[in-house]
């Protein structure tokens, strides 16, 4: 193994939860706000996963006010506190940029029956 | 004090802060390092050391080169650098250098040869700017006008075509993140000159303030 992976390893979280493209996720992330720092949940549909190791980032989109939000979230980021898996989804490809073109009904994921 | 050493570029990654903000990292093996050879004032007209590093075949070394590590003591290394003081330094011939002489936070300077991209245009080489690539444009990425007509001959210095990279290239002031000593890495915040597995020169940072600010 070389020193590179090593290194990375160590900075793994080992407490993240399986979760792949189509789940919808609750991402508990830490914010500073004003010198204080609090928990804010965002919670969507995982659209992507890239990456591997310390540099595997995710992406959740959700509908926040009429408006398409995304955000992107280093998975191995401290400053996540934790992510809960709320649904799993079924889906036919790895990246669902798709559903960017989706409103309302027609941006809705399946469910799938069992992991 | 001049500190310096030698390292093998391994390769980068990142790694999270406790802040939680996360840093691009050069890993860098560096040392251990063994002192050959001191030079002083008196005997070579000026003072500095010659670090060896890096294993190697005895039958890769050659006889002046055996003899060389033979009156020192010590075995053979891959590589032979030298670094520049001004006083004498309190290293013994035989003293072994590691990682653990540079501190998280301290800036270093980085000395390494540039990843080699052979004959480069003039685009690629010195950001020159290219034609139209369509529209019956003519063109393309030619280097254009080498200059006046009346002079009849190019002047000397004139940015064109040719080898790029595979040069010594210096990076100043790079900030020390992490400092391992049991398995000889240096964490450094940044990109560094040359391939994964290229030689570097790691040297204290020579116009850092934090380092003035020291003396």
């Amino acid at each position: 193994m070389n020193m590179i992976d090593i290194i990375e390893k160590e900075q793994l979280r080992d407490d993240i939860p399986e979760f792949s493209p189509g789940d919808s996720v609750k991402v508990h992330a830490k914010v500073v706000e004003g010198g204080r720092e609090r928990i804010q949940v965002f919670e969507g549909i995982v659209l992507s996963r890239r990456g591997s190791g310390t540099r595997e980032t995710f992406t959740v989109r959700k509908i926040s006010a009429g408006i398409g939000v995304e955000r992107t979230f280093p998975l191995h980021s401290p400053r996540i506190d934790k992510i809960e898996v709320t649904r799993y989804g079924r889906v036919k490809r790895a990246k669902l940029y798709y559903l960017r073109d989706r409103v309302g009904r027609r941006a809705r994921v399946k469910e799938a029956r069992r992991r | 004090m001049a500190k310096g050493i030698l390292g093998k570029k391994l390769g980068m990654t990142r790694i999270f802060t406790d802040e939680g903000h996360a840093i691009p990292v050069t890993v860098i093996e560096a040392g251990p390092c063994v002192v050959v050879q001191k030079k002083t004032k008196d005997k070579d007209g000026y003072y500095s050391v010659q670090l060896g590093y890096g294993n190697i075949r005895e039958r890769l070394v050659n006889k002046p080169e055996t003899g060389h590590f033979k009156r020192a003591k010590v075995s053979p290394h891959r590589y032979l650098r030298e670094f520049r003081a001004s006083e004498d330094l309190p290293y013994e011939i035989g003293a072994e250098i590691k990682v653990d002489i540079f501190n998280k936070g301290d800036l270093v300077d980085i000395v390494g040869t540039s990843i080699g991209k052979g004959f480069a245009g003039s685009i690629k080489r010195w950001n020159f700017s290219k034609g139209p690539m369509s529209h019956g444009s003519l063109f393309h990425r030619s280097p254009g006008s080498l200059g006046a007509t009346g002079l009849s001959r190019v002047l000397k210095g004139t940015k064109l075509p040719g080898r790029l990279g595979g040069k010594r290239v210096t990076i100043q002031n790079l900030e020390v993140v992490r400092v391992d000593p049991e398995r000889n890495l240096l964490l450094v915040k940044g990109s560094v000159p040359g391939r994964r597995g290229s030689l570097l020169i790691i040297k204290e940072a020579i116009k850092s303030k934090l380092t003035k600010n020291k003396r």
